[in-house]
């Protein structure tokens, strides 16, 4: 049964309960293994990086599997993925597989076909000049960063995906093609604090904020919106019930308690909190998902804001920059960036980055007391010197 | 060991399948791409085609061009659909904002999730974009194609939608980008019927579960993660399509505490593959890193120069529970110690192995920061062992299931609900005791809610018997 070209297909929207099939689920995966992959399911003995982006498993059986990791955007066309089923039918049968992060994995099952298919992705570019399909993202080095919709599909965004994670990726494209770091870097990035990507455990978060409160629509407010979720969704009781001046339901917001998670918005289409000038890009660092040698840890704000300055990002592209070649210059080796600054300090993480501390990334919110430091174990930087200068200790 | 689909799947052939002629799939040359302009005026767009990054500019440009030459009977929406999408992705640079509006409740016949509705909110410059819903596409566990496969999605989805996509969402879906409402039930018709394929979840339903490459390719993976989210999927497809739940449920399954799909972060039911026996060494190998004849970690830091591999520097004083050493030219490691934590696996991957007598830890309630901060999933069942079909797993789930859609409230994570009643009570509704395993820490404040069945004589006392032995 081929595909229809009728308009419809072959749903009849007179009678749409008609033939339905549901609950059907995703495919099996079995079939779109490789032979190789089939004949040594379970086998696997241990495998090795041959180089940036290139690996090779091999089995009980003996057999070896060579693979090509790709870069990829997570927003494609049709006319992209046409392409990788064109490479993969001509190097690897007709298979092709996508990571976690968005890369693109062809694999084939000898040394020979692994030269022309690695010499073939890397000559396809796009007519304006970049790469395709770059090799990379394995080992000690920086791999795709997994993210979210953002201008292009998303009605929450304080900043866009896409576009930034193209500039950051620009920015280090060397370290995506290159095992040069102490241990692996994921960072992640997410439009607005929904956070669909969870960024919240990478070793770089890249996170949109928003700075203003909600504007709030009195017109239609009482329409559009169930009011006591409203005011329920606000997890700091910042909103509550209220009239306008014509006798309209609505609310009020104090604009004091707001911390901009848009929670209300979600629940409300008639309090917007996007902004031009309000939204920006907040950065956290440190955070990991991985058990090896610490457990896994959150990330932590360490710059409050920075502009969404399109489509570019400079600043971000800078401060991302600015933390990895510390982070590359000093952690010992298997130190993710979090294990790093928790071995020296985050004092020094701070000084060693050249970032500004200010009062923004003190915690303020829930179990805040978890993170102060009680005890006198510290180290000297310029800015506790600052804080003694202005206590008349020096 | 193939495995078998519960229901018979026919191969897809997209030679039997296909929408397209090769002469419309290939109806540009390159010199035609380089000169072509789209309709809208769009500098800070253009400047991502720039960079040696993949530019998804450049690809959606492709998409456009393609459109612009396919003839208008060969596409359901409208052609300019792309060009429109950059158009108000740089109107909302200029202005700072996005440019969808709030919601819109479509669907598809008898499911409550799978489909997201999107709008423009400047539908009058942008009218091809007007309606732009998204569909979510349940993806085969791991994510591994074959291209007959991919070829047929990609013709279903340029004919009746934009042709962008994402590979994929971050849950897993494959992600169909932008059709019209009226396209959603042919697309979903065509799915189910031709492609035997359904959608993923949304809203207040499981979401499409996920994994890591596991035994496909990974000598890590301590069981059969894409067997176990094929079959869970499958079991819980009403739950995947129906939403009854207070708020969204992931499940995530990790061949190894390696966490490849950041299980422990984002779903509220984690699987984590671990072992209970000991670490497979293989002494000869053990002696090759030493004798620098392998490289350490898989060879993942060979980019820079980080000197002789040093055993006692980079495994064994680095293993968290010291649990490691060597005596007589062999490395020793203290199993009932070890905390399997994979740094010594990770490092030497030729010459250790985790274990043969494999399951899973089950972790529960990991959420991003909406509303009361992110939490990440407690260690709650430290082992089981899972097989075909799951009962084990599956009776866990249901009970958990039972209670949060009992006390959850609207919106409320799983993480949530359990800080909001305690852990106690949680343990209580899974039927396990308490284990130090579960806490980083026992409490250091003493404010135990005492239950009255734990006090001799109960709580019902009388002030006058009180009173008799003491004076007011």
């Amino acid at each position: 049964m081929a595909l229809s070209t009728e308009r419809f297909g072959r749903y009849n929207p007179d009678k749409p309960m008609e033939n339905r099939n549901t609950d059907l689920g995703p495919r099996h995966f079995w079939q779109y293994f490789p032979p190789i992959i089939q004949k040594n399911y379970g086998k696997w003995k241990y495998h090795e990086i041959l180089e940036p982006g290139v690996l090779v498993h091999v089995s009980e059986t003996g057999d070896k599997v060579f693979t090509v990791r790709c870069g990829g955007c997570r927003f494609m066309t049709v006319e992209h993925v046409r392409e990788i089923c064109e490479i993969a039918d001509k190097y690897c049968d007709g298979y092709v597989r996508f990571t976690t992060r968005n890369n693109i994995e062809f694999m084939v099952d000898s040394p020979e076909k692994l030269e022309a298919l690695k010499k073939d992705l890397m000559s396809r570019k796009h007519v304006s000049g970049s790469y395709k399909f770059p090799i990379g993202g394995t080992g000690a080095g920086l791999t795709n960063i997994v993210h979210t919709q953002g201008y292009l599909h998303c009605h929450t965004p304080a900043t866009d995906a896409s576009s930034m994670v193209k500039a950051v990726l620009d920015e280090l494209f060397e370290y995506f093609q290159g095992m040069t770091f102490p241990a692996q870097v994921r960072i992640s990035m997410a439009c607005c604090l929904n956070m669909c990507g969870a960024v919240h455990c990478s070793d770089i978060a890249l996170l949109g904020y928003h700075r203003k409160p909600p504007v709030i629509d009195h017109e239609v407010i009482e329409a559009m919106c169930e009011i006591p979720l409203v005011i329920a969704a606000c997890p700091t009781g910042a909103i509550s019930p209220a009239k306008t001046e014509d006798g309209k339901k609505t609310v009020k917001i104090k604009q004091d308690r707001c911390m901009f998670c848009g929670n209300c918005y979600t629940m409300c289409l008639a309090v917007p909190l996007a902004d031009k000038e309000g939204d920006g890009v907040t950065i956290l660092a440190g955070g990991k998902v991985s058990n090896r040698i610490h457990p896994p840890k959150f990330s932590k704000v360490v710059v409050p804001y920075l502009p969404n300055n399109f489509p570019r990002y400079p600043e971000v592209c800078e401060t991302v920059k600015k933390i990895l070649e510390a982070y590359a210059a000093d952690a010992n080796k298997y130190e993710r960036i979090g294990d790093w600054a928790e071995r020296i300090g985050w004092e020094k993480f701070f000084e060693k980055c050249d970032l500004p501390f200010t009062e923004h990334l003190i915690d303020d919110y829930r179990l805040a007391y978890d993170t102060y430091r009680t005890s006198t174990l510290f180290k000297y930087t310029e800015a506790a010197w600052e804080v003694s200068k202005a206590a008349g200790g020096v | 060991m193939a495995f078998e689909p519960k229901e018979p799947q026919k191969e897809l052939k997209y030679e039997e399948l296909r929408i397209y002629t090769d002469e419309e799939l290939n109806n540009y040359t390159e010199e035609e791409l380089k000169n072509f302009k789209i309709k809208h005026d769009i500098p800070d767009v253009e400047e991502l085609e720039k960079g040696p990054w993949p530019s998804f500019v450049a690809d959606a440009k492709r998409e456009a061009l393609h459109r612009q030459k396919l003839p208008e009977d060969r596409m359901m929406i409208a052609r300019e659909c792309v060009e429109d999408l950059l158009g108000q992705l740089q109107l909302s640079f200029d202005d700072g904002e996005t440019h969808w509006k709030h919601g819109g409740i479509v669907g598809v016949f008898g499911y409550g999730g799978g489909v997201i509705g999107r709008y423009s909110d400047v539908p009058e410059k942008f009218p091809s974009i007007a309606h732009f819903h998204t569909l979510r596409v349940n993806q085969p566990a791991s994510k591994f194609y074959n291209s007959d496969y991919l070829r047929t999605i990609c013709d279903l989805w340029e004919f009746r939608g934009s042709g962008l996509m994402n590979m994929h969402g971050s849950t897993g879906d494959i992600i169909f980008l932008g059709t019209f409402t009226e396209q959603l039930e042919p697309i979903f018709y065509e799915l189910t019927h031709v492609l035997q394929q359904d959608l993923g979840g949304s809203g207040s339903n499981l979401r499409t579960p996920s994994c890591c490459i596991g035994r496909a390719r990974c000598e890590w993976a301590c069981f059969d993660t894409q067997d176990m989210c094929y079959e869970l999927t499958h079991y819980y497809q009403d739950e995947l399509h129906r939403p009854a739940f207070p708020y969204k449920f992931k499940f995530k399954f990790d061949g190894c505490p390696n966490c490849c799909v950041a299980s422990i972060a984002r779903a509220d039911m984690s699987f984590i593959g671990t072992w209970r026996d000991e670490i497979r060494i293989d002494q000869e190998a053990v002696q090759a890193y030493i004798n620098g004849e392998i490289p350490p970690n898989a060879g993942a830091h060979a980019g820079k120069d980080w000197g002789k591999f040093d055993i006692q520097k980079e495994v064994i004083d680095l293993c968290p529970t010291k649990c490691m050493w060597m005596e007589d030219g062999k490395l020793m490691i203290d199993n009932k110690e070890c905390t399997r934590c994979m740094h010594c696996i990770n490092v030497m991957p030729q010459a250790l192995r985790p274990g043969t007598d494999t399951g899973v830890s089950i972790l529960f309630g990991a959420k991003a920061p909406i509303l009361e901060g992110a939490q990440m999933s407690m260690l709650t069942i430290p082992f089981m062992k899972v097989e075909p079909p799951y009962d084990n797993v599956k009776e866990l789930i249901e009970k958990v299931w039972d209670w949060w859609m009992e006390e959850g409230r609207n919106r409320e994570r799983l993480g949530e609900l359990i800080q909001r009643y305690g852990v106690p009570k949680f343990l209580e509704v899974i039927e396990v005791p308490p284990m130090p395993q579960m806490v980083k820490e026992p409490r250091s404040n003493p404010y135990i809610f005492w239950k009255e069945e734990d006090v001799p004589g109960g709580w019902q006392r009388d002030i006058k018997d009180y009173r008799a032995r003491h004076k007011r």
